[in-house]
């Protein structure tokens, strides 16, 4: 297992290697100048020539990617071309927001999602199994921006239950921080929600047509007991691969969150970079965003060990 | 048992949760905060480093110019206490206030001044022409500074005095000696608030708390000029990205004033109990579509002069600003309505729209068919609905139109491309400028004509350049405008650029709690107050 493990972080360099040349080449190659970004809309050419020159950026590709991938295998990610703060310090500023948001969402997401699809399993072909597969199909497809706007409305501007936007950080209170998370997590729980209630429904339905379910209730089990106990944890690897997946598109999901619950977290500052074309963030942020992908893919390959000990590596 | 123990251990860790995380004390508040949402996040922190509006509404926090504009546009004392001008007008003394003091606590000196106007001389389009004007810019003493002109130059005290970017604002000699184009990367100013450094996010936040050494003037307050007293413990200026989100988070009462809401969110923002919407900016924003001079076939004035005639004001106007005739005024000028230049000299082109006409010009000049490149930004509202208006009309016009789709950064990217539009060049995109910024002749760059060292479109026109040139060199006020009235007849006439109208941006706030907000065109919350 060790062993396993130590070949799966080896990989990640070559991975990580592909990853920033990749990325280095299509910021660069993509349209957009950074020095006419800063220079304001209202400078001149001249000025905005100088500007380019100061920052290295008229410098070859070859020139700057090398001196970038030199900062990034000595641990720097650079500094923001805008603010001139470092990349590193700009990630840590943002980071407890959209950690705080991914969790509460996929917390929500599976608190809703697996009672859900256990009850769509257990009540197969009625109108409740039907209700939630309909809650699945709706959940997936209404985009979370859509979401959260009605959240907004119904519980923040009419009712007046949560804050319309912002956030507060857990240190500040565990009220405050609940009050500002809930419905950005609801908002983008309840898209991760209707896939892992579809895939726990299917994967539970296999389960329950097994022998050993029926022997177990045979036995005089009783319904909830064979569930929780025998069936479900059966069910739990395709549920956990899809929780592992969800994750992953949390990624995306969060930038949009962040925009319309003004949540100072990566997504947004993704998305503000890439506006104003400011190539060190963006770089860094997604250097960092693979890297988290590599170690979730990699956690929930070891779960299965967990989950089913048939698994071994 | 165990199943017992295992539930105790787990209420008695969540109590214990609650109580490390629940009771912890927060941030102990200021008495008295305004909580604002300007036109975007603040990054940069050098406002003579970069053009953008909103550092420039951060450097009206912390920094102090030595003139400022009252709310008729009269130039006024600021940082200056005295000053004297000789009577061949070509050197002006100045002697500034006591008692004033950086947020280090160490004085304000003349070196500094001297510094600062140096390094915004060399950025900015107006302190160019004063720096180009001027022979010697030299400390007499502590308080005291001489500009001495080797050339007449009637815009001295109006070009300390300008409020568009680059504003001069004054720096302390050691950051005054930066690069012009390197950024400053400390925020040690003189003026009424002092930059919280430790909390500032750089696109989420910026925090500014109350200078208690600062020393206002004795006049009210009006637009930059006159008393700039801090009457609130802190401002924040609390980025939110998504308009729609911050117009309710004004009308929750999270924040408390919103700079510019969009034009569709202002009816439900009227309605909305204690949100007050109003007018700040008397001068507007100035619509402009820009063309190529260096690409045919706009390098021939008659195709330019066809744009002219295709135009129609108040179409572009109402797609940008909806219908509320508050929210826009056709102007035939290219001054902001209202202000000392204001004329509709050369206007009849713009203001008779005839397809006819615009087709007849386009034969006159050659035109064949060729396909005109229009850079359409798509994440200003206002630019990229007039942009849509302007496709129609070009193509009503006679011309086969290619709009390209792309954000404000790619735009301001290829704007910069001086190769045909086959090979990524350009003819046409529009952009806006606040109205402060087409005051005079001089500020205006949309109307410049410097060729090949011009803004972006590159018109060339020696008779506009020695116009502005004169209009540079008279005090008088009569014979400058007489000037600035010859300069947009001869810019109607090259099309250095086609002006779309005016639209008025409001400002909208908590007035259930705040109140005394200084009207300008640009966000100033000296004076305000917080109930």
């Amino acid at each position: 297992m060790w062993a396993y493990i130590v070949r799966r972080l080896l990989a990640t360099i070559p991975v990580a290697g592909v990853v920033a040349v990749f990325v280095f080449s299509l910021l660069h190659l993509a349209p957009g100048d950074p020095a006419a970004v800063i220079a304001g809309s209202y400078a001149m050419p001249k000025d905005v020539e100088q500007i380019r020159e100061k920052l290295g950026l008229d410098e070859p590709i070859y020139i700057q990617f090398g001196k970038w991938m030199w900062q990034v295998a000595h641990g720097d990610l650079g500094d923001s071309i805008f603010s001139e703060v470092p990349v590193t310090r700009l990630i840590a500023q943002r980071v407890e927001p959209t950690l705080c948001l991914a969790a509460a969402s996929i917390i929500v997401a599976i608190v809703m999602a697996v009672p859900m699809g256990v009850l769509a399993a257990c009540k197969a072909g009625t109108w409740i199994d039907y209700l939630v597969m309909v809650f699945a199909v709706l959940g997936f497809s209404v985009p979370v921006f859509v979401i959260g706007y009605v959240l907004i409305y119904g519980f923040s501007v009419h009712a007046h239950f949560f804050p319309v936007q912002g956030f507060v950080s857990i240190r500040e209170g565990v009220k405050p921080f609940l009050r500002s998370i809930t419905l950005p997590s609801v908002a983008l729980g309840v898209i991760y929600a209707a896939l892992i209630a579809r895939i726990t429904r299917a994967s539970l339905l296999d389960v329950l047509a097994e022998d050993y379910i029926r022997t177990a209730h045979a036995k005089g089990l009783s319904s909830g007991v064979v569930i929780t106990r025998h069936a479900l944890k059966n069910a739990s690897v395709p549920i956990v691969t899809i929780v592992g997946v969800g994750i992953a598109l949390l990624i995306g999901g969060v930038v949009v969150t962040e925009s319309v619950f003004n949540i100072p977290g990566l997504g947004r500052l993704v998305v503000d970079s890439v506006l104003a074309r400011d190539y060190p963030v963006i770089q860094g942020i997604i250097m960092m965003f693979s890297g988290i992908y590599l170690v979730i893919n990699l956690l929930v390959d070891i779960s299965y060990t967990f989950l089913d000990p048939r698994i071994q590596y | 048992m165990y199943q017992k123990l295992r539930k105790t251990f787990v209420v008695w860790a969540c109590l214990l949760a609650i109580c490390v995380f629940g009771f912890t004390a927060g941030q102990v508040a200021a008495e008295t905060v305004i909580r604002a949402r300007l036109d975007a996040g603040l990054k940069q922190l050098d406002p003579i480093w970069t053009t953008s509006y909103t550092v420039r509404g951060h450097g009206y926090m912390v920094y102090d110019t030595l003139f400022g504009l009252d709310e008729n546009f009269n130039v006024q004392p600021q940082m200056v206490d005295t000053y004297s001008v000789s009577e061949d007008g070509m050197a002006y003394t100045f002697t500034l206030r006591e008692g004033l003091k950086w947020h280090d606590g160490t004085p304000v000196t003349s070196k500094d001044c001297v510094a600062s106007i140096k390094r915004w001389g060399a950025r900015d389009g107006m302190g160019q022409k004063l720096m180009e004007a001027a022979d010697k810019l030299e400390v007499v003493n502590d308080k005291t500074f001489r500009l001495t002109l080797k050339q007449p130059f009637g815009l001295v005290l109006a070009s300390f005095a300008k409020i568009t970017s680059n504003v001069p604002f004054m720096m302390k000699e050691e950051h005054a000696l930066t690069d012009p184009h390197e950024q400053v990367k400390e925020v040690i100013g003189s003026g009424p608030f002092k930059f919280v450094k430790e909390e500032f996010q750089p696109g989420v936040k910026a925090v500014y708390v109350k200078n208690e050494d600062y020393v206002p003037r004795d006049e009210p307050a009006s637009n930059t000029a006159g008393g700039k007293i801090p009457r609130v413990d802190r401002v924040e200026f609390d980025w939110i990205p998504d308009p729609t989100t911050a117009a309710n988070a004004l009308i929750a009462g999270e924040i408390d004033y919103m700079w510019t809401p969009q034009t569709d969110h202002i009816p439900m923002l009227r309605k909305a109990e204690g949100v007050t919407v109003e007018i700040h900016d008397d001068l507007g924003l100035q619509t402009v579509l820009r063309i190529n001079h260096q690409q045919p076939p706009f390098d021939n004035p008659k195709a330019r002069q066809a744009i002219l005639w295709a135009t129609n004001q108040e179409t572009n106007l109402r797609a940008a600003a909806g219908n509320d005739p508050e929210l826009f005024k056709v102007n035939p000028s290219m001054y902001p309505p209202g202000s000392p230049y204001a004329c509709d000299a050369g206007s009849k082109p713009l203001m008779e729209q005839n397809f006819e006409k615009a087709k007849q010009l386009l034969k006159e000049a050659g035109y064949k068919g060729e396909t005109i490149v229009v850079l359409h930004c798509t994440d200003d509202y206002i630019i990229s609905n007039q942009t849509l208006v302007t496709g129609q009309n070009l193509r009503k016009a006679g011309l086969k139109v290619d709009m390209q789709a792309m954000d404000w950064a790619t735009l301001v990217s290829r704007r910069a491309v001086r190769k045909p539009a086959s090979e990524g060049g350009w003819h046409i995109f529009q952009t806006w400028f606040n109205g402060p910024d087409f005051l005079n002749p001089l500020e205006h760059m949309a109307v410049g004509a410097a060729c090949e060292d011009a803004w972006f479109g590159w018109p060339c026109d020696q008779k506009i350049e020695e116009l502005r040139t004169a209009f540079a060199q008279e005090p008088d006020l009569e014979k400058q405008k007489a000037i600035a009235r010859k300069v947009q007849e001869r810019a109607f006439e090259v099309v250095t650029y086609v002006p779309l109208g005016t639209i008025y941006q409001p400002v909208a706030y908590r007035s259930d709690h705040l109140e005394g907000v200084v009207k300008s065109p640009v966000s100033i919350f000296w004076n305000a107050v917080k109930k």
